[in-house]
C-alpha cells in the first residue's frame, strides 16, 4: 500500500489559490524529490501535509497510510508517523532541546500505545542520534533552536527525525542555507533513515542536495501542479536547463 | 491637624498611638524614625494615578479600608507547623517564620549558622543591639518619594535581620516566611526587614509571602539590603497570597565596589500587588540583576516598579521581566533607570515581555531614562503578544497535542526568568511551583491572522 497518495489537491491561503491540483504517490521504501521555482508551492505543499492550519484546502484528498491526513491535527498526523523538517526551525527558548525531544517522542510512543521512556532511557538515544549528526552534548541542554547556526538548526531538525522515527518524512528546502559541509552531515543523516517502511520527500530548489540524498523520482512543481515527473536524471536536467522549459504557457505570465 | 486628609487616616494615627504604647520599648532612635515616618506619610497620603509612578496602578481600594493593625495571631488559636509545611521551601539553612509580621519562634528554624552570623527577628535585634542597626536602618530607603515606605516605617516593629560578617558564605539560602491570617476585621502588616552584608560576602535569601486562609489582608513590606565589596547577594521574592490581599513590597539595595546583587521576584498570588526594587549601584564596578516573573489571572493587578540607580562608574545592570496575563488580570512593568553624572560607562539594559492570553488581558509597560552621563550605554525594549502560532504549530507537529504545547511554551516562557536563578533549591522549587500554577490555557480568540502580531519596540540610545 502506499504510505501517501495526494490526489487532485487544490489548496489555498488567505484566499489565494496555491496549490491547483497536486497527484502524488509515494510508496514504502522511496525516496521523492519535488522541485520547482519559487513561488511554485512546494513549501505550501509541505505545510498542508504537515497540516498547517493557515492553509485552507479546498478540493482533493490526502492519505497517510490509508487514513484521511486532512481530517487530521498537526499533531495527530506526527503521532500516525509523519514528520516535517522545517524550512525555518523555530527557536523557543525556555525548554531545552533533550526536554522537547522526549516530550515529544513520549507523546507519539502514548498515542500509539508504548510505554513512555523516562530521561535515563531516553538521553542515550538522543546522544546517539546527535553523534550521527555530528552535533556535541552541549546541544541536549540548549535551549530549542535558540542562538543556534542555520546549519545547526537544519541537522537539529535531522536529529528530531532520527529520534521519531516517522514512516514519512517531509523535508521543506532543508538545503537552502546550508555550506556543503552541513549539507554532506544532513544527508549523511537523512540517508541513515533509508528504509524498507518508510518513505522520503525532498522539497527542494536546488539539485545540489540530490547528489547526496539520490532519489528514486523527481517531480516538477510549477504554478500549483507537478508538470512533469521522472527519475533523478530529471534533477540533472532541471540544473542544466533552469526551471522555464517546463513551465506550461499559461503559467508563465503569473 | 485635623484637615480632610488625616481624618481619613484616622484608623492609622489610632494604630500609630497604640503601636507607641505597646512597643514603648523601643529604643529612642527607632521611635524618632518611626515618627518621621508617620509625619511623611501623614503629609503625603496615598498615592493617585496622578502620581507618575502610580499612573497605572490604584490603591483606593487599600486607602479606603480601614486597616488595623494585625493582632498577635497566637492570640487566633493555634498554627500547626504541619500546616506550613507545604509551603515551606526545603533547603534552606534556616527557616524564620512571621505570623501576621511578628516572628514565631516556635516554627521558625535556626540552624546551625558560622560564626558571627545572625539571623533574628528584627525586635530581637533592635532591643539586644540596637547599636548596630542603628548606622543601617533606615538610611538607604526613601520615605520622601514612596508613602508606602513611609507607612512601613511609621510601624516598624518587626522583621527580619541579617548580619554575614567578611568573607561569609552561605551556600543553603535562608528562608523568611510571611503568614498573612485573614480575619473578618481588615488588618496590615508592615515587615521591616534588614540585610547587612559585609565585604566578600555570598548568600542567597528568600522572602515568601503567603496567606492562611482567604480575606482581605494588606501586607507592606520594606527590606533594605547593603551590600558590601565584592558581595554576591542574591535576593528572592515570592508572593503568593489569598486573591483578596494586598501586597505592597519594597527592596532598596545598596552596593558596595564591585558587589553583585541580584533579585528575583515572583508574582503570582495577591489582588492588587506593588513590587518595587531599587537598586543603588554607589561602588565602582557593581552589577545587579533584576529578574521577575509576573502571571496574573482572574482580576489580579500586578504592578512591578523598577528604579535602577547608576551612581558610580563601570556598573552594570540588567533588568528581564517577564509577564504572563490571563483573564482580566492588568500587569505594569514600569521601568526607571537613572545614570548619576558621574556613572560614566555605565551598561544597563532593560527588557519586558508579555503575554497576553486573553482578550481582556492587560499590560501597561513603560520604559523612563535619565541619563546625566554622557559615556553610557543603555538599551531597552518591551513586547507584548500571544502565544507565538509558530512555535506551536512546531511542537504539535512533533506529536504535543495543542493544550500541552501551550502549556509547555508558557512554561518555556516562565523558564527563562527561572533559570537564571542560580540558588538551585530556589530554582527547582519555584520551577515546580509555577508549572503547577500556569493558566487553564484560553485559547486565543479574536481573528487568526492576528495570532501572530507581536508588537514589538526596541531602540537603543549610546552616548
Amino acid at each position: 500500500m502506499s504510505l501517501l497518495e495526494i490526489k487532485n489537491l487544490h489548496a489555498n491561503i488567505h484566499g489565494n489559490e496555491i496549490l491547483k491540483g497536486v497527484d502524488l504517490t509515494i510508496n514504502a521504501g522511496e525516496v521523492h524529490s519535488i522541485m520547482g521555482p519559487n513561488g511554485s508551492g512546494k513549501s505550501t505543499l509541505a505545510q498542508v501535509l504537515a497540516r498547517r492550519e493557515a492553509y485552507t484546502v479546498t478540493q482533493g484528498q490526502v492519505l497517510l497510510n490509508g487514513k484521511d491526513l486532512l481530517a487530521m491535527k498537526p499533531e495527530e498526523a506526527a503521532c500516525e508517523g509523519l514528520f516535517m523538517a522545517f524550512q525555518y526551525p523555530v527557536e523557543i527558548p525556555g525548554i531545552s532541546n533533550a526536554y522537547f525531544l522526549r516530550a515529544a517522542l513520549n507523546a507519539i510512543r502514548k498515542y500509539r500505545g508504548q510505554e513512555e521512556l523516562d530521561a535515563m532511557d531516553f538521553l542515550p538515544l538522543l546522544k546517539e542520534k546527535m553523534r550521527l549528526l555530528e552535533m556535541d552534548d552541549r546541544f541536549l541542554n540548549r535551549p530549542v533552536n535558540e542562538g543556534f547556526s542555520g546549519g545547526e538548526k537544519k541537522r537539529n531538525e535531522i536529529v528530531q527525525m532520527a529520534v521519531l522515527e516517522p514512516r514519512m518524512a517531509i523535508l521543506d528546502e532543508t538545503d537552502s542555507g546550508l555550506d556543503i559541509d552541513a549539507l554532506k552531515i544532513v544527508a549523511k543523516g537523512v540517508n541513515t533513515m533509508r528504509a524498507a517502511d518508510r518513505a522520503i520527500l525532498v522539497v527542494t530548489h536546488y539539485q545540489r542536495l540530490l547528489d547526496y540524498i539520490i532519489p528514486d523520482y523527481v517531480h516538477v512543481l510549477v504554478d500549483g501542479r507537478i508538470v512533469k515527473s521522472g527519475g533523478k536524471e530529471l534533477a540533472f536536467e532541471l540544473e542544466e536547463k533552469g526551471y522555464g522549459w517546463t513551465e506550461p504557457a499559461s503559467a508563465a505570465a503569473r | 491637624m485635623a484637615t480632610a486628609a488625616t481624618e481619613r487616616l484616622r484608623n492609622y494615627l489610632e494604630a500609630f498611638h497604640r503601636l507607641g504604647t505597646d512597643a514603648g520599648a523601643q529604643p529612642a532612635w527607632v521611635r524618632a524614625l518611626r515618627d518621621r515616618g508617620f509625619a511623611r506619610f501623614c503629609e503625603a497620603g496615598f498615592p493617585t494615578t496622578k502620581n507618575e509612578d502610580w499612573r497605572f496602578t490604584n490603591v483606593n481600594a487599600i486607602a479606603q479600608t480601614p486597616f488595623q493593625l494585625a493582632r498577635d495571631a497566637r492570640q487566633l488559636g493555634a498554627i500547626y507547623g504541619d500546616t506550613l509545611d507545604a509551603c515551606r521551601i526545603p533547603g534552606a539553612a534556616c527557616q524564620l517564620v512571621f505570623l501576621n509580621g511578628r516572628f514565631a519562634h516556635e516554627l521558625s528554624e535556626l540552624g546551625s549558622l558560622p560564626e558571627g552570623v545572625r539571623v533574628e527577628s528584627l525586635a530581637q535585634a533592635i532591643a539586644h543591639d540596637g547599636k548596630s542597626l542603628e548606622s543601617h536602618l533606615g538610611h538607604y530607603l526613601n520615605i520622601e518619594r514612596d508613602a508606602f515606605a513611609a507607612l512601613n516605617t511609621a510601624f516598624i516593629e518587626d522583621g527580619a535581620y541579617v548580619y554575614l560578617p567578611r568573607r561569609t558564605v552561605l551556600e543553603a539560602p535562608i528562608y523568611f516566611l510571611f503568614i498573612s491570617i485573614p480575619t473578618q476585621h481588615p488588618e496590615m502588616t508592615n515587615p521591616r526587614n534588614l540585610i547587612v552584608a559585609e565585604d566578600a560576602t555570598e548568600a542567597s535569601i528568600v522572602e515568601d509571602y503567603v496567606s492562611l486562609g482567604s480575606g482581605i489582608s494588606f501586607s507592606n513590606a520594606v527590606t533594605e539590603l547593603v551590600a558590601g565589596e565584592n558581595a554576591v547577594i542574591s535576593h528572592y521574592l515570592l508572593e503568593r497570597e489569598d486573591r483578596q490581599a494586598f501586597n505592597v513590597s519594597t527592596l532598596r539595595t545598596q552596593q558596595g565596589r564591585s558587589a553583585n546583587v541580584s533579585s528575583h521576584s515572583v508574582l503570582l498570588g495577591g489582588g492588587l500587588v506593588r513590587n518595587n526594587v531599587h537598586p543603588v549601584l554607589a561602588g565602582e564596578g557593581g552589577e545587579c540583576l533584576i529578574n521577575g516573573l509576573f502571571i496574573g489571572n482572574g482580576s489580579q493587578h500586578m504592578d512591578n516598579y523598577m528604579l535602577v540607580e547608576h551612581a558610580s562608574p563601570h556598573c552594570s545592570s540588567r533588568q528581564f521581566y517577564n509577564g504572563i496575563l490571563d483573564g482580566h488580570s492588568h500587569g505594569v512593568f514600569h521601568g526607571r533607570i537613572i545614570v548619576h553624572k558621574d556613572a560614566q560607562k555605565t551598561d544597563a539594559k532593560q527588557t519586558n515581555r508579555n503575554l497576553l492570553l486573553s482578550d481582556d488581558a492587560q499590560i501597561d509597560t513603560k520604559p523612563q531614562l535619565e541619563i546625566y552621563a554622557d559615556d553610557v550605554k543603555c538599551t531597552h525594549g518591551a513586547t507584548i503578544g500571544q502565544v507565538e502560532e509558530n512555535a506551536l504549530f512546531y511542537l504539535r507537529s512533533r506529536g504535543i497535542d495543542e493544550a500541552s504545547a501551550r502549556s509547555l511554551l508558557l512554561l518555556a516562557f516562565a523558564n527563562e526568568c527561572l533559570d537564571r536563578m542560580k540558588c538551585l533549591p530556589v530554582r527547582e522549587y519555584l520551577q515546580e511551583l509555577v508549572q503547577g500554577w500556569l493558566p487553564g490555557i484560553s485559547t486565543p480568540a479574536g481573528d487568526t491572522t492576528a495570532n501572530n502580531v507581536e508588537i514589538a519596540r526596541r531602540w537603543e540610545e549610546v552616548g
